[in-house]
């Protein structure tokens, strides 16, 4: 489907104390179902704003966004989100937390032991069935991520929509994590839309590359698609001409014409 | 293995085992920083489990030591208060017999004490009741909140006995009144722990619970209770020792069967050895309920 999420001249105005502010303006995006799409920026550009557009945790101010052909009208479990600090409840178990998203989508038409099966199938998918029974305290950063993308995967939803997944862990896990993400990905052909600041990520995921210009009243400068062939090896793209020409592209966008003055 | 190595190993192994003894007991009293605290030189003649005791165990020790002597200075130059060895003597006769009934005004220690915590129960109970389902109410409700906020404020200082007449007026009986006054007085701390607790949840669990699209009661069962718990053991704990706290004075305004009327009985007997006991064992009796909800708070905390 070549429309599958539809964003259409959508605008994002927040009621402050100073009047209003414009976040965002005639944002314009249509993404394919299988697709990997990043959203880049400066941080402030309304990248994750956009991101809780689509998850439908706040309404936009102006313009109309479907998600498979329906409206987007508030969350909901069609649509799994990967939140940046993982969010596992502490007093539930890693097994408990993404059965808490099973039950609440699977509940009324499957039994019991189905369900059960699919949460463990959700936390194998993430190489996490020795941890099932865990609290999240009891792992580390990387783990707790991979039960939050587990989390949302489980609920089988139609996109996956990740807020600096990666952000807050670090570079060895992280790039551990993104090619398994990339392996997610294909094997469940999901349609991803991933909020990053790190160019490399960026590149190496993605389908496409939506660049946004910095805030306030924040657009989308540019979008850049990526012709890497699949699967993508992390090695062998440090070596590929055409991996380092997107890099620079995206690069040039955010620090040649979209620099911040005195981030 | 040479000739000097036994005695060494046998220096060695009597360390281990006064550790693996003695360092059970101390840890739960010590930070943890002093078992990593390398022991040097000195640490052959004075091993650590013996100091870390030293440390821990001579302090307490010394100043009830103090507390008792000054008791018995003073004792000694004022004959009408009982010294220590007296009110000791007094009190192993006293709880050799606890729980004898000469008729309602004359019964042992132990239904004293049952009789008070009874009224505490009952009266805690019934404001753990109202206070906490309140609590949670005023917390996820901001109009609520709004409008019990003047009450609680106006009424939360007021001293708890002041509440005893109206009680006294409208139940027509010293015991319910007894315990209307720990209801009153041990029902502010739960309901206002329990809605700050409810209104710090992070907004992170309450994002899950919105893209999850979760109903409210799976939201109540699976994020807001299990969250809002530390806070709530916290406002129980408070509450329980302010009832405690209260009781006391309850029981010497209305008397009947508990420890302040048995208070106020032994002085009008004037045998102030039991006055003094009643103040040790309200004084453990109220460590003893701290320390359990202390423990219940300990098995709830998820960090």
């Amino acid at each position: 489907m070549e429309k599958y999420v539809k964003i259409e001249n959508v605008q994002m105005v927040f009621d402050t104390k100073k009047g209003p502010f414009v976040a965002l303006r005639d944002i314009n995006l249509n993404i394919r179902q299988g697709e990997f799409i990043s959203l880049i920026g400066h941080s402030g550009c309304g990248k994750s704003t956009l991101l809780n557009l689509v998850a439908g945790l706040t309404t936009p101010s102006n313009g109309t966004m479907l998600c498979a052909e329906r409206e987007i009208a508030g969350p909901g479990p069609d649509r799994g989100v990967v939140f940046q600090n993982h969010s596992l409840l502490p007093w539930l178990t890693c097994f408990d937390n993404v059965y808490l998203a099973v039950e609440r989508v699977f509940a009324r038409t499957e039994s019991k032991a189905t369900m059960k099966k699919r949460t463990q199938a959700a936390l194998a998918l993430v190489g996490l069935s020795h941890a099932e029974h865990k609290h999240p305290h009891e792992i580390s950063g990387g783990m707790k991520q991979r039960v939050g993308i587990a989390r949302a995967l489980s609920m089988q939803p139609k996109v996956l929509l990740m807020d600096e997944p990666f952000g807050a862990l670090d570079a060895l896990t992280r790039a551990h994590l993104q090619d398994e993400l990339m392996k997610i990905a294909a094997d469940t052909q999901s349609t991803v839309i991933m909020v990053t600041h790190d160019v490399d990520e960026a590149v190496l995921l993605s389908d496409r590359i939506v660049m946004m210009t910095n805030g306030p009243a924040a657009t989308v400068g540019e979008i850049l698609r990526i012709d890497l062939p699949r699967p993508r090896e992390r090695l062998a793209m440090a070596h590929d001409q055409a991996y380092h020409e997107y890099r620079s592209e995206v690069l040039e966008f955010l620090y040649r014409r979209q620099l911040r003055p005195a981030a | 293995m040479n000739a000097a190595n036994p005695g060494k190993e046998g220096v060695k192994e009597i360390m281990a085992s006064v550790d693996s003894i003695a360092t059970p007991k101390i840890s739960r009293i010590s930070p943890p920083t002093n078992a990593n605290e390398p022991a040097p030189a000195a640490g052959l003649r004075f091993p650590l489990a013996a100091r870390n005791l030293f440390k821990w165990l001579v302090p307490p020790v010394m100043g009830l030591a103090l507390f008792i002597s000054i008791w018995a200075m003073v004792a000694q130059g004022n004959p009408t208060l009982p010294g220590p060895l007296k009110t000791w003597d007094s009190a192993v006769q006293l709880f050799s017999d606890p729980f004898y009934r000469n008729g309602p005004n004359d019964q042992g220690i132990g239904w004293n004490i049952l009789s008070s915590l009874e009224r505490v129960a009952i009266g805690f109970g019934m404001a753990a009741l109202t206070g906490i389902p309140l609590g949670f109410m005023i917390g996820r409700f901001d109009f609520l909140n709004r409008m019990t906020a003047p009450i609680i404020s106006l009424l939360r200082p007021v001293s708890p006995l002041a509440w005893l007449p109206i009680g006294l007026l409208v139940l027509k009986a010293a015991d319910p009144a007894a315990i209307w006054v720990i209801f009153i007085s041990s029902i502010w701390p739960m309901i206002i722990n329990t809605s700050v607790g409810v209104t710090r949840i992070p907004q992170d669990y309450m994002n899950v619970a919105k893209v999850l699209n979760l109903s409210e009661w799976k939201i109540f069962t699976r994020i807001l209770f299990p969250a809002v718990l530390p806070y709530m053991i916290t406002g129980i704990r408070l509450s329980i020792g302010v009832a405690w706290l209260v009781i006391v004075a309850a029981e010497m305004l209305t008397g009947g069967v508990g420890i302040g009327f048995w208070v106020w009985d032994e002085w009008n007997n004037l045998n102030v050895e039991h006055i003094i006991i009643a103040i040790f064992v309200v004084g453990i009796v109220g460590l003893l309920l701290e320390q359990a909800l202390v423990l219940l708070a300990k098995k709830f905390s998820y960090e």
